[in-house]
């Protein structure tokens, strides 16, 4: 467990870059009570790397602050401080581990920028790679590490310093997708054992969903959502975060009296929707929908694809209203091009604003 | 790099390579054997002289202090500046980007000349400081070796700066925010971080220094006073008739040279590694108030100093020959001086000469390192790592010991011997420009080549093109960048040569820098300046019309990427 470790909180961030017509980073207020993973997702240029990089200090805040909070409620700002004394931990992309010198000396390099006597760096250096599954690779030059490995250096020369805060830029994005599936659980493991609060930055929703306690979306510089991943998944607050996280087709629908009454043609399916009168959008998953016998409750359609993924397949039909939607369902034998029906597996169905 | 392609083979490649190793063998490798033999003709003798003659020890002493300082002042100098430009953002930081590099156009004498201008002992700044303190005598003499390091620092920090420069553009930042986050300070950043990854950009810089350092004539010829160096000192033994201690003091300083190398070479080679990641070098305001109101003053003083030289040459270049004596200015002004020039046949013969001469190099230049580039990059041809070897040796030699060696070889007709004479006909320069810039144009054309995808040769062979067919459609296309720059870089050395010049040259065929040289010995300021302006001209239009073919051609060349 880190001793130091403490939350960290954005207030009202904002960056904009000169010359650039939007903000990058636009009034951005984030919590992140200490040990929790927080995961910053959002498509390229939704201005979450920007956000870690004034997390970390490498960027300047136009407004707001960047605080960090003690155990005891107490928050400090830290908003103008350099970013070699913010404490804070840092991976980068590439992992800028430095090239000239070996894996122990990389790791040990944040310890001797603190003045740490040699043998104690050298220690604590190797009970660090020793944590992260390298000790026997510390001699070794950091160029002749694979991907995964450097990756896993990268981790223990940020956490050997026991930061207040960890940051994490785009973590995984570095490794080839067999190894990105098992180095998630990895990290997971490895924050969680250490206790840190991390922040991190990632494209992809299966990171987030795999290591973050609670995924916070950006788009256009803006904060659109911040909750557990179910929340995101099961009540999305946009059409973008529900589009971003997750399959979906939405669907237009009506909300008259707590029902919703989704599709265009003739055949609408429905729904429990409480809430005010309105034309929303039906946010319809892949397991929210199932295949059934033709009927006044069911959509007609062609299967256009069929993508069998182990214990279900996955099937995109082409419904005669015109959309096309998505189904996960149990493999059966219904094939490409058979005509089917289509019915609603739930009965609450998350609906956006159109 | 390795080479998918099949290279090249055949019974034409072949006979090509043995030729160029024999041209190669009996215009660069010979003449210094002849050096070395020639230093051991009299047995010992003028190698005992050598040991034993205070003026040759203290030249030795001369030059390696000359290199190694060359190589402070201009690390000094250039180190911190291209940190400055390519690191922080102020006012004025275009313009002193603009003319940072502006030492380096300067033809090597007419540097010097400019420095006598300003900075003699009649020199405009010496008097300025001498008035406004109200010294009765100059506060400072330009002579010995400090004045030699002086010169040396204006002219070779631009090595420093581009390299470094290069290196900071190429360098990944984020190692340096990498170090800053986990609580380094600047001075650890830069001591254990930034300066370890820069080292292959210095050590090249300062190979470069201290082999121009090495090698360099006019500053310590003019400006050398009592201090003597070993180029200039061959000169002098040679002048004197002691060619066997001559020949000692050339292998000597050619010796130092390529251990120079060698060492650095070494260093080097144990700090090479291939930085990932984006790159790009992000340039910062500067937060200290103080300085950022000083930076803009010290970068105006910097552009002054560094436009200063050229525009004295041009300023002296209309002063009438012998007007300008104790005045802080030269008083009067005229064409003369560029009129002359040319209605003088006497004076209009050296820029005859350097033209084509120069001319005359290059062209053989082009040709004979096109081959050479050709058959060690595309070849299979047996002996092509010697042609590659060899073709890169005048680059390790200081330029007075080529010019001795040719001396040396060229001297009779002996055609047993492989000996023809040249030396005191119109050739032996030509010969000793197109020797001196072998390494230079091959080495261009071999980076082009190497960046071709080697298949492409063998998919015109596929389509039935013929040798010729490829040279002209594949080769020659994919060549063209590094022969342009190349034969670029060639002529304006040649053309404004002076180091192997003033050991070879006759009346006939003396070139500018020779009659720049015997203009200021007469004291003819303002014919010698308009020589150098003419000079800075000729550098010009060679590089526009450098520029102008590479734009013309680019379109051919560039889309081909290999992955």
């Amino acid at each position: 467990m880190i001793g130091s470790a403490g939350g960290l909180a954005l207030e009202g961030v904002t960056r904009r870059y000169p010359g650039a017509e939007h903000a990058s980073v636009d009034d951005v207020s984030l919590e992140i009570p200490a040990g929790e993973l927080l995961a910053l997702v959002g498509a390229s240029g939704s201005g979450k790397t920007t956000t870690l990089r004034i997390a970390a200090g490498y960027e300047p805040a136009d407004a707001g602050r960047v605080m960090v909070t003690a155990p005891d409620g107490t928050r400090r700002d830290i908003t103008r401080e350099p970013p070699q004394r913010r404490q804070f931990g840092m991976v980068f992309q590439h992992y800028a581990l430095f090239p000239h010198m070996s894996v122990l000396d990389n790791v040990a390099f944040g310890l001797e920028a603190r003045g740490v006597a040699k043998a104690e760096r050298r220690a604590r250096a190797q009970a660090a790679l020793d944590g992260v599954g390298l000790g026997d690779k510390s001699a070794r030059a950091v160029q002749a590490l694979s991907g995964g490995e450097q990756q896993r250096v990268a981790l223990a020369r940020a956490l050997v310093i026991e930061p207040r805060v960890l940051l994490l830029d785009e973590p995984l994005s570095n490794l080839d997708p067999t190894l990105r599936q098992s180095m998630r659980d990895d990290l997971r493991r490895m924050l969680r054992s250490s206790g840190v609060t991390a922040l991190f930055v990632t494209h992809d929703q299966e990171d987030a969903f795999a290591v973050a306690d609670r995924v916070a979306m950006l788009s256009g510089g803006r904060l659109l959502q911040v909750g557990t991943p179910e929340t995101l998944y099961r009540e999305p607050a946009t059409r973008e975060v529900a589009e971003f996280v997750g399959r979906a087709t939405l669907v237009p629908a009506r909300r008259l009296e707590g029902r919703l009454a989704i599709g265009e043609g003739p055949v609408t399916l429905h729904a429990d929707s409480p809430g005010e009168d309105a034309t929303l959008l039906a946010v319809l998953r892949p397991e929210s929908l199932m295949f059934t016998g033709a009927s006044e409750r069911a959509w007609a359609g062609t299967v256009r694809e069929r993508r069998f993924a182990g214990g279900h397949a996955v099937y995109r039909v082409a419904l005669e209203s015109g959309p096309v939607v998505e189904l996960s369902t149990p493999a059966s034998d219904i094939r490409e091009g058979d005509t089917v029906h289509v019915a609603l597996a739930a009965r609450h169905v998350a609906t956006v604003a159109a | 790099m390795s080479r998918s392609g099949t290279r090249s083979g055949g019974r034409a490649i072949v006979v090509a390579a043995m030729a160029l190793l024999a041209l190669l063998l009996w215009t660069v490798v010979y003449p210094n054997v002849a050096v070395i033999a020639g230093s051991f003709a009299n047995g010992l003798v003028d190698w005992r002289e050598f040991v034993h003659s205070p003026a040759d020890v203290d030249a030795l002493r001369g030059t390696i202090i000359v290199s190694i300082g060359s190589v402070i002042a201009a690390l000094l100098i250039g180190v911190p500046l291209a940190f400055l430009l390519g690191r922080t953002e102020f006012r004025g930081r275009r313009v002193l980007s603009a003319v940072a590099t502006l030492p380096a156009a300067l033809p090597p004498l007419v540097g010097v000349l400019a420095f006598l201008f300003l900075y003699g002992e009649s020199g405009v700044v010496t008097r300025l400081v001498q008035r406004a303190l109200h010294l009765r005598e100059s506060p400072w003499t330009l002579t010995g070796l400090t004045a030699v390091i002086f010169v040396h620092a204006y002219t070779m920090y631009v090595y420093v700066f581009l390299f470094v420069s290069a290196g900071l553009e190429r360098y990944d930042t984020t190692l340096d925010e990498a170090a800053a986050g986990l609580g380094a300070s600047r001075a650890m950043t830069l001591r254990r971080v930034t300066l370890p990854l820069l080292t292959p950009s210095l050590v090249g810089a300062m190979l470069l220094v201290f082999m121009s350092a090495l090698g360099s004539f006019s500053a310590p010829y003019v400006f050398g006073g009592g201090a003597r160096v070993l180029a200039t000192q061959i000169l002098v033994s040679k002048l004197n008739g002691s060619m066997g201690l001559a020949y000692v003091e050339t292998t000597v300083l050619a010796v130092t040279a390529v251990l120079a190398l060698l060492l650095l070479r070494r260093i080097e080679g144990r700090r090479r590694y291939t930085i990932a990641g984006k790159g790009g070098a992000t340039r910062n305001p500067v937060r200290s108030p103080l300085i950022r109101r000083l930076l803009p003053v010290f970068a105006s003083l910097l552009v002054i100093v560094l436009v200063l030289p050229h525009a004295m040459v041009i300023l002296v270049s209309f002063a009438r020959d012998g007007a300008w004596t104790t005045q802080l200015m030269p008083p009067e002004y005229t064409l003369d001086n560029y009129r002359q020039l040319r209605a003088d046949r006497e004076l209009w013969t050296p820029i005859v000469n350097s033209v084509s001469m120069s001319f005359m190099a290059t062209s053989a230049n082009a040709v004979v390192c096109f081959a050479i580039a050709y058959v060690v990059v595309l070849s299979r041809a047996p002996g092509r790592r010697l042609i590659a070897l060899v073709s890169a040796l005048p680059w390790a030699i200081p330029a007075t010991a080529i010019a001795l060696g040719l001396a040396a070889t060229f001297d009779r007709n002996a055609p047993l011997q492989l000996r023809t004479l040249l030396v005191g006909t119109f050739w032996i320069l030509p010969l000793a420009y197109f020797i001196r810039n072998i390494p230079l144009v091959s080495s261009a054309i071999e980076g082009s080549l190497r960046q071709m995808d080697p298949t492409l040769e063998d998919a015109a062979r596929g389509l039935g093109a013929s040798r010729w067919l490829r040279l002209r459609r594949v080769v020659l296309p994919a060549a063209r960048p590094g022969l342009i720059a190349g034969t670029m870089l060639a002529a304006v050395a040649a053309v404004g040569e002076f180091v192997a010049s003033v050991v070879l040259y006759t009346h006939s065929n003396r070139p500018i820098s020779v009659e720049i040289l015997a203009q200021v010995r007469s004291l003819a300021f303002g014919t010698a300046a308009s020589y150098s302006v003419l000079l800075i001209v000729l550098v010009l239009a060679i590089t526009l019309a450098a520029r102008w073919l590479e734009g013309r051609g680019s379109a051919d060349v560039r889309p081909i990427a290999q992955a």
